[in-house]
């Protein structure tokens, strides 16, 4: 009876306690997501100056133009090469360091890992300048490859954790169960190995080209006079910011949101398949 | 084959001790050696590039030469030490604020959200794919003279009190400390929320029934269970807030003022438009070095070892 009672009035300050963590967590939810409320909003504006700060009147002429600013879609176009490569560098050479810190003994493992954990440890703007230094010492001519040469570098680390992370949940028997199967290295790489660790180097790959697409420090520092996308926006608060900025900012997040719903979406399916 | 790799059969737990490599003793080493060798060349050796550039002097036309001139960082340090002060004020306040504002949103996904978990995941991760700068930009419009969020703000009487402490100046919040302080807090709060979500997640629901059902109230379990359990996620979160938030200088450039730069504005217009490359080199590498300590002490401190 006593229990019962105080566990009833446990629940009702537990009531009050969860609404107080919602209503604290919604306005974080909400401090998150009103600059692309914004963003969006003032995609539609019609600015009277150069900036499209001030709200004015409804438009939708840049997003029936949304390429109508100079070099704005090649920076974009820039910026998904880059960002592509990147991804494809950084995950073949991420791959293959956290296969190896996994699956393998080696020496030196110690400084590896420091090695691997550093770059993430770092401010941008050390790794940025420091490579500046290196480039500048060369004589490399800044410019695509430099910029390529920095994002491999800096997405590296995030692919080999984001790698390391799904490898070390395998189970080792499965492959040697595949070897004693008679299945060659190769074949049992092909077969066994690559097909567990998917998701996490699909989770590595699309971290790193999130993180090359929307790079601007290390960007800044090494592209000499080559535009990427976050460059052109950078350029643009100083020189004027035009609306066609808003509407391929409002179109990447709702891109982004809509893949990962049907993506959500077919795998709950799949999922109700197999049960 | 394909039952193996489609339906891995439960088996008991995997022994500790890794089994002997039979053949290819060289392929750890063919594995790493590229990426290796890409961190190499293009992050460990810039890093000694850079410390050979602070010491030495000369001019851009007549050229470069090391002179273990070691006096270019004292007067780094005499000209700059209010923007390394600042830098570390800002990145600090940003990180106490990202763990405040991160917490609760971290909780609610983790033990309230239900149903609605994977949706408030997406919301907080989608902002992402919007260029960071221009959201940045957003904030110019948020927080602009005679803004809504400026006008109730003023109505609450906050600014006041923020004027009365110097982080806003009059009825203002653009061009102030307190702007940049709420970018950077904008800017680096998922860094904060995923990993405390990951380790809130991970706390085994019924250490909380446990202890309502020792007498212990909301808040005495959260004091005493919850958050100790959640440390990892607090310690790596504040990390992965503080050392990009101090090394940054686009929200200090896009929502600050000439009295608002931060440490990183120095380094990156020494760099780029001053093209003092010695006194550019000395200051990043006081950077690197005051974080590296930094976070050494703090992890020593929060006992924390195994972080990544």
């Amino acid at each position: 009876m006593d229990t019962r009672r105080s566990r009833k009035l446990g629940t009702s300050v537990n009531w009050l306690k969860r609404h107080l963590v919602v209503i604290a967590g919604l306005f974080t939810l909400g401090f998150l997501l009103l600059p692309n409320v914004v963003v969006t909003v003032f995609s539609f504006n019609n600015p009277k100056g150069r900036f499209n700060y001030e709200w004015q009147e409804f438009s939708t002429a840049a997003w029936t133009d949304p390429c109508g600013v100079a070099d704005l879609c090649g920076s974009l176009s820039l910026s998904l090469q880059i960002a592509l490569w990147a991804t494809l560098g950084a995950t073949v050479l991420g791959a293959m360091i956290a296969f190896a810190l996994v699956r393998y003994r080696f020496r030196a493992r110690g400084a590896v890992n420091s090695l691997i954990f550093l770059p993430m440890a770092m401010p941008e703007v050390v790794m940025a300048a420091s490579l500046l230094t290196l480039f500048l010492n060369m004589g490399v001519q800044l410019g695509f490859w430099t910029i390529l040469i920095a994002h491999i570098m800096f997405c590296l680390s995030f692919v080999v954790t984001a790698v390391k992370a799904r490898v070390m949940s395998m189970d080792p028997r499965l492959e040697e169960a595949a070897r004693d199967l008679y299945a060659g290295p190769f074949q049992t790489f092909v077969r066994v190995t690559l097909p567990i660790a998917a998701p996490g180097i699909a989770a590595g790959a699309l971290l790193a080209f999130a993180l090359s697409f929307d790079d601007f420090i290390i960007t800044n520092f090494n592209a000499g006079s080559t535009v990427t996308f976050p460059m052109f926006v950078w350029g643009s608060a100083q020189r004027g910011t035009p609306v066609q900025i808003n509407v391929i900012g409002t179109a990447m997040f709702v891109v982004a949101v809509l893949l990962v719903l049907a993506s959500m979406a077919i795998g709950s399916r799949r999922k109700r398949q197999k049960a | 084959m394909s039952t193996l790799t489609e339906a891995p059969p439960p088996l008991a737990p995997a022994p500790e001790k890794k089994p002997p490599r039979r053949r290819g003793r060289l392929t750890p080493y063919w594995l790493l050696l590229p990426g290796i060798l890409w961190l190499l060349i293009f992050f460990a050796l810039p890093m000694i590039y850079q410390a050979s550039t602070s010491v030495q002097t000369g001019s851009l036309e007549e050229g470069y030469e090391v002179t273990w001139h070691f006096a270019t960082y004292w007067n780094a340090l005499s000209e700059y030490w209010p923007q390394f002060l600042r830098s570390v004020l800002y990145a600090g306040s940003a990180t106490v604020l990202c763990l405040l504002l991160g917490y609760p949103l971290a909780y609610l996904i983790a033990f309230r959200a239900g149903r609605w978990r994977n949706l408030i995941m997406i919301l907080v991760i989608a902002p992402f794919f919007t260029s960071f700068l221009i959201r940045t930009l957003a904030w110019k419009t948020i927080l602009a003279d005679g803004s809504p969020v400026v006008g109730a703000l003023n109505t609450l009487h906050i600014l006041d009190v923020t004027s009365w402490l110097g982080i806003t100046a009059g009825d203002r919040v653009l061009a102030t400390p307190l702007a940049v302080v709420c970018g950077l807090t904008y800017n680096f709060l998922p860094f904060m929320i995923l990993p405390l979500y990951t380790s809130l997640e991970r706390i085994d629901g019924r250490l909380h029934e446990a202890a309502g059902d020792l007498y212990a109230k909301p808040w005495t379990t959260f004091r005493k269970v919850t958050f100790p359990l959640s440390m990892p996620g607090v310690v790596s979160g504040t990390l992965l807030t503080f050392i990009p938030a101090a090394g940054d200088y686009v929200n200090a450039d896009l929502l600050g003022s000439t009295d608002t730069r931060m440490i990183g504005n120095v380094i990156q217009s020494q760099f780029l438009r001053i093209l003092d490359y010695p006194t550019a080199a000395a200051l990043s590498f006081i950077l690197m070095f005051a974080i590296l300590i930094m976070v050494t002490l703090y992890i020593r401190k929060s006992g924390t070892e195994d972080l990544v």
